[in-house]
């Protein structure tokens, strides 16, 4: 008898494997992260090598400033993605909370800054819950809720703003500062994400909230059967990812001082990206938040390193696409095959758990 | 046959099979095909009744620019998305198809010429998709967010931050011209294509084993179907008919910018789903696809007409693919778990 | 061949009226009160009676066999016990106290668990995680996951199962057995009243199997109830202390083990005088086989088949006629061996030869085009095509030789659909059914239906009459006996002793991954072919080797 129920006897992708593949397999079922790590300082080290200006602090100070919104939205997506889900709609999110916190600003300059982050965050969590709310409870395929949620974010950024821009003279002074001001050395933003970092470490890794997320993402049924809340644990994870994305919301529009309708446009794949790099794998119920940030500082590095270099910034699409194609291939060989797509979640097969099958009467 | 253990014992029962259900209204209504058909109707006529130039015979044929090359990628789309697959890709292989062609136009390749290095270009980009999943059996999804952002670069590397101009006559013929003088170019290859991939999915033994792959692959392969190379022959295409897209544009604008098509793949796979295509493969029809595409068409026409923003249709459109899939939910009760 | 459990032709479509002097009810012991009492449990599924009027009594610290064949309703039961299915009627009473389970979480904190033949669990996680996923234990300002206290509690319980777990490795990485054990720890630290074991011995080794008993002693000795669900006797007479039977859905008997034999259990399960008739063609077979020796050339041949990592060494030949039974454990490379021989492995290697002729099968539709045809196991997720309609299904294989444009074909396709299911006697509605209306038996109908289209001359089955009623079981054997006098060779994969030995001219038993030994049929003994699928016919009982790990041997 095959144990693999759903996928039948040894899977091969092909006939013939080219043996580089061996070597990228051994390379894959090692610990991903430490790997990733080396990669990164060893990119920093080579690109220092041809323009030594990269090593100075004040370019790994903007370095790290850069990678700060790409790694707080990588956190709460890789959230996400354990679970089997996936949210396009953190873009969307970002402008219109970015842009709703923008417009409160310039109509209310008297407000203190906290409140503004305060409402922002609101902002994101309540549009996060909306998600949340279809793909928890009305257990609605994720791609397509978050598809059509990004869209009607999007919209709704322009009806919000009437197609204007929120440019810096809008803007009170002190809501403009904060992402940028320094503490102890580092910048707002810097100290934001690392306190992000330990905030969703601590989530992932000793709650019951985050270890809940890992057996959704394992054995969504199984996980039901042991009394996990599913759709709660659901609910909460998309109004995460929505409040995080409300909360770079305002550190966008704040930090690049304008907000309008097209911000952050197509950002949700890059904070995808980093997560797949980062070797959170699709099918779900693997994935680290050293992972994350590590995918997202990843990509920032390229970002940031290729004006350095004195490639032109058009390469960086295109290296991007090759490291995350690179990086999925490197992620496959490296773990048992599983379901390929991001299935809605309760399109699941029959407990496998039941005893021996009886006779299926008719649906 | 435990109904057997109950009734009485007649060894060589034969049991009257009939050919097919009979035929029953409320079927008929449930069908998503027809429901769009209702939202299709009824969008037409609050566009009659709410804006005076709607029916106008040339307007409505010049409607159709806006959608014909989005529709043609809707098709390949749709059977991938029938067989569990995805392409994110679609818009950077558009955007790659036109780049090429301009390269090609620039060093003299005549128009028919250009005509196959758009394709062509969006074989290739479909093929290299296609080998990725299927070859080394990677999730598509995260394969054509990093082939699109792969397509994407490498046009902007070569465009740089120029447009390719100057394209031939016959691209913009086939691209913004008529036949007869009233029939847009572009829709009458939308509709030949539609014909064509209609008859493909529901008339053929290939459309069967699309449908069967998308149903249960691992039973499509026990059966004998070659799973792996339907997939891969539904990248290819989706990436020629991308490249035909790009052909169409380019000619219908006139120029290459490195924006060219930008965020059309989400529109595409929206009306893909709108149409009554299941996330979860193995349901769908080009009916229903071609159905979400008119109405969508129409939509859009008409908040033009009314000089509403074209950001609204987004909202629109968001708004309808939300609803269209919660209500069935919300009306059934809770989906069981 | 004198314990056979399955019924005899003819009389499966009534149940024999159950005699007075068969229902020996239980004389209420002098040990405790039952922890768990089962009373007048009825249940029934669009009609359709799964159980009625069901009872029993477990004590504490007491081991239960549950006895009744495939369709018997102990499946059913169990999912009642385990709070998937509600009762239609009938009360359960734990520690005295009627309680209703709406959830399986409701039945698993009111302290009832089962393990089961494939286990649940989460396959990234780790084994300490997955004993306690769901309740894990929290400490420390702000509240947090205490790691420390259920590794130590994980350790702590293995070391009391007296079972060498690391409690950090992935489950993934886990043998079956393993895995069994890790539930088994779930279900102490649960501190489950009752443990229900269904089928837990399939796939584990002797060695595995001794462990397992030493471990139902401890629940024991810690005054767990344990029912124990398994179709081999010498592990009921081994490790239980009761039995119950059930037949059809009814409570028959139950009793203590120590007062009845096998025969006697036999019989309560069967409802009638044991004894065998097996379908006709045999009796056909032998006598063709006495008067046409030359006639059987071989039309398969398999010579030194092997896969990297779940079979290797295997040769056999398959003869025009024969029907050749595969027997083994679960796990014993049966099913890959037979998917390798479709198509479905390229990491297969070997020679193969159909009629002589050496043939290289790449793709299951290769396969099928040299006349070979595999019906799966796992039908749900294997066989059929559930949102599909039936002729589409049946269809499937043949469908390039229907032509191009099918729609222009329809009515002849309908007619390959009808003259397959009449004569497979499927019931449905019209051919436009979805194949997931229909029950079960029809369903693997559906499935033969298509595999026939391909009018194949071997055909391979496994596991063929796995999770269907009794009723249909033996239209399936009078099937497959159709078969042979059609021409067709048969290969039959079963882990049911009885019917593996009626049907199969010879009978190839398999164990971890080799062919151990290869019976006629009058030299099959039920013994003989047990221990030969344990693999005590070899020395291997301290090479006990994961299934991953048989890749020791090199494939080319």
């Amino acid at each position: 008898m095959s144990l693999n129920q759903n996928s039948g006897p040894a899977p091969g992708p092909g006939p013939g494997r080219p043996p580089l593949f061996s070597r990228l397999s051994g390379l894959a079922s090692r610990p991903r992260e430490p790997l990733l790590a080396v990669l990164i300082a060893a990119l920093i080290l080579l690109v220092g090598l041809r323009a030594p200006a990269f090593l100075t602090m004040r370019s790994m100070d903007n370095l790290l400033t850069d990678s700060a919104l790409p790694v707080m939205l990588a956190l709460t997506q890789m959230l996400v993605i354990v679970t089997r889900g996936i949210d396009l709609s953190v873009a969307s999110n970002l402008a219109l909370s970015g842009m709703m916190s923008a417009l409160l600003a310039m109509h209310f300059p008297q407000l203190p800054i906290g409140l503004v982050i305060a409402c922002a965050l609101c902002i994101g969590l309540a549009l996060g819950l909306i998600n949340g709310w279809l793909i928890g409870y009305l257990s609605l395929p994720p791609i397509v809720v978050t598809l059509g949620s990004m869209s009607v974010y999007r919209g709704l950024v322009f009806v919000l703003s009437g197609g204007a821009w929120v440019s810096s003279r809008n803007m009170p002074a002190d809501f403009i500062a904060f992402p940028l001001g320094r503490l102890m050395g580092l910048t707002h933003l810097v100290w934001l994400a690392a306190l992000a970092i330990v905030v969703l470490w601590f989530v992932a890794r000793h709650t019951r909230f985050g270890r809940d997320l890992y057996a959704i993402g394992n054995d969504p049924v199984a996980a039901g059967y042991v009394g996990i809340a599913s759709p709660q644990r659901l609910f909460w994870t998309y109004g995460l990812s929505g409040a995080m994305a409300g909360l770079c919301g305002y550190l966008w529009v704040a930090r690049y001082a304008v907000a309008y309708t097209e911000i952050a446009y197509g950002f949700e794949l890059t904070v995808i990206a980093a997560c797949v790099i980062g070797g959170i794998s699709i099918a779900g119920g693997v994935g680290n938040i050293s992972g994350a940030v590590l995918g997202a500082l990843f990509l920032a590095v390229i970002n940031n390193a290729l004006p350095m270099v004195q490639i032109s910034p058009f390469w960086q699409s295109a290296l991007t696409g090759l490291v995350i194609l690179s990086a999925v291939i490197i992620n496959a060989r490296g773990e048992k095959k599983r379901n390929k797509q991001i299935l809605p979640l309760h399109f699941h097969t029959e407990l496998r758990a039941t005893a021996a099958p009886v006779t299926r009467t008719p649906a | 046959m435990n109904i057997m253990a109950d009734t009485a014992p007649v060894k060589t029962a034969r049991y009257d099979i009939g050919e097919r259900g009979s035929f029953r209204i409320a079927d008929l209504l449930r069908q998503w095909e027809f429901l769009l058909g209702l939202l299709l109707v009824a969008v037409f006529c609050i566009n009659c009744l709410l804006l005076p130039h709607f029916l106008d015979f040339y307007n409505l044929a010049d409607s159709t620019f806006n959608f014909s090359e989005k529709a043609l990628i809707a098709l390949p789309m749709a059977l991938l998305i029938i067989c569990r697959e995805i392409d994110i890709s679609v818009s950077a292989v558009i955007a790659l198809s036109s780049v090429a062609m301009g390269v090609a136009n620039h060093y003299g390749v005549p128009a028919v010429g250009l005509f196959v290095v758009g394709i062509g270009t969006g074989t290739l980009c479909g093929l290299l998709n296609g080998l990725l999943v299927t070859r080394f059996a990677l999730p598509s999804i995260v394969v054509t967010i990093g082939s699109m952002s792969l397509f994407r670069g490498l046009a902007s590397v070569v465009l740089g931050d120029q447009a390719f101009t100057n394209y031939p006559e016959l691209l913009s013929d086939w691209g913004q011209g008529y036949f007869f003088d009233v029939l847009p170019r572009p829709f009458a290859v939308l509709i030949v294509a539609a014909l064509a991939f209609a008859a493909l999915l529901h008339c053929t033994a290939w459309g069967r084993r699309i449908y069967a792959i998308g149903n249960n692959p691992v039973a499509a392969r026990f059966s004998g179907i070659a799973v792996d190379r339907y997939r891969l022959m539904l990248f290819v295409l989706t990436g020629a008919m991308a490249g035909l897209a790009g052909c169409l544009l380019t000619g219908r604008i006139g120029s290459t910018r490195p924006n060219i098509a930008l965020g059309w793949e989400l529109e595409i796979i929206t009306v893909v789903i709108l149409g009554g295509v299941s996330i979860a493969g193995g349901a769908g029809t080009i009916g229903g696809v071609l159905l979400a595409v008119l109405t969508l068409g129409m939509v859009t026409y008409g908040l033009a007409l009314a000089n509403i923003p074209g950001i609204i249709m987004t909202i629109v459109v968001g708004a309808l693919l939300l609803t269209t899939i919660a209500v069935p939910r919300l009306l059934r009760g809770k989906a069981t778990r | 061949m004198s314990s056979s459990v399955l019924p005899v032709q003819g009389t499966m479509f009534h149940s024999p009226p159950v005699r007075a002097e068969e229902v020996v009810r239980v004389v209420a012991g002098q040990s405790a009160a039952p922890v768990l009492e089962l009373s007048g449990i009825g249940k029934r599924f669009q009609g359709i009676v799964a159980l009625r009027d069901v009872g029993f009594a477990v004590r504490p610290g007491e081991v239960m066999a549950l006895l009744g064949e495939n369709g018997a309703g102990k499946s059913t039961l169990v999912k009642i016990l385990t709070g998937i299915h509600q009762p239609d009627e009938g009360t359960i009473a734990l520690d005295g106290k009627p309680v209703s389970f709406a959830t399986p979480q409701a039945a698993m904190q009111a302290g009832i668990t089962a393990v089961h033949q494939e286990t649940v669990m989460f396959e990234e996680l780790t084994v300490a995680e997955n004993i306690c996923i769901g309740r894990q234990p929290l400490c420390g300002i702000p509240p947090r996951i205490d790691w420390r206290r259920i590794e130590a509690e994980a350790e702590q319980l293995f070391a009391r199962l007296e079972v060498d777990l690391p409690v950090r490795a992935r489950v993934k990485d886990l043998s079956v057995a393993q895995r069994h054990f890790v539930e088994i720890a779930r279900a102490l630290s649960q501190r489950a009243q009752v443990v229900i074991m269904d089928e837990p011995t399939a796939a584990l080794s002797q060695r595995e199997i001794r462990e397992l008993y030493r471990i139902i002693g401890q629940l024991r000795a810690a005054g767990t109830a344990v029912i124990f669900i398994s179709h081999k006797f010498d592990e009921i007479f081994a490790v239980a202390d009761r039995y119950t039977v059930l037949r059809d859905g009814r409570f028959i008997a139950a009793g203590a083990l120590a007062d009845i034999t096998e025969s006697q259990l036999v019989a309560l399960m069967v409802g009638r005088e044991v004894g065998q008739v097996f379908p006709r063609h045999l009796e056909q077979s032998n006598d063709r086989q006495a008067s046409m020796p030359e006639a059987n050339d071989a039309i398969l041949e398999v010579e030194n088949f092997c896969h990297p990592t779940e079979f290797h060494d295997v040769s056999f030949s398959l003869r025009r006629g024969e029907i050749i039974g595969f027997y083994g454990l679960v796990g014993a490379g049966r099913s890959e061996l037979m998917q390798a021989l479709f198509g479905l492995s390229p990491a297969a290697r070997g020679k193969v030869r159909i009629d002589g002729r050496t043939i290289s099968i790449q793709s299951p539709a290769q396969a099928i085009a040299h006349g070979i045809a595999y019906v799966p196991e796992d039908r749900q997720h294997q066989g059929v095509l559930l949102s599909l309609p039936i002729f589409q299904n049946i269809t499937l294989p043949i469908l390039s030789g229907i032509g191009f444009f099918l729609r222009r074909h329809r009515r002849r396709e309908i007619a390959i659909a009808r003259r397959l299911s009449e004569q497979l006697e499927l019931k449905a509605a019209h051919f436009h059914q979805h194949v997931a209306q229909l029950s079960g038996g029809n369903q693997q109908k559906v499935v033969l239906a298509k595999w026939l289209a391909t009018n194949p001359r071997v055909i391979i089955l496994d596991e063929p009459t796995k999770g269907i009623d009794i009723g249909s079981k033996a239209a399936v054997h009078r099937f497959i006996s159709d078969l042979v006098e059609q021409g067709l060779s048969v290969i039959l994969v079963s882990s049911e002793l009885p019917e593996v030995m009626g049907m199969a001219d010879r009978i190839i038993v398999m164990h971890q991954g080799t062919v151990q030994r290869v019976f006629d049929r009058d030299e099959a003994t039920p013994e003989l072919l047990v221990a030969a699928a344990s693999g005590s016919g070899h020395q291997h009982e301290d090479q006990d080797q994961d299934q991953d790990k048989t890749g020791a041997v090199p494939c080319h």
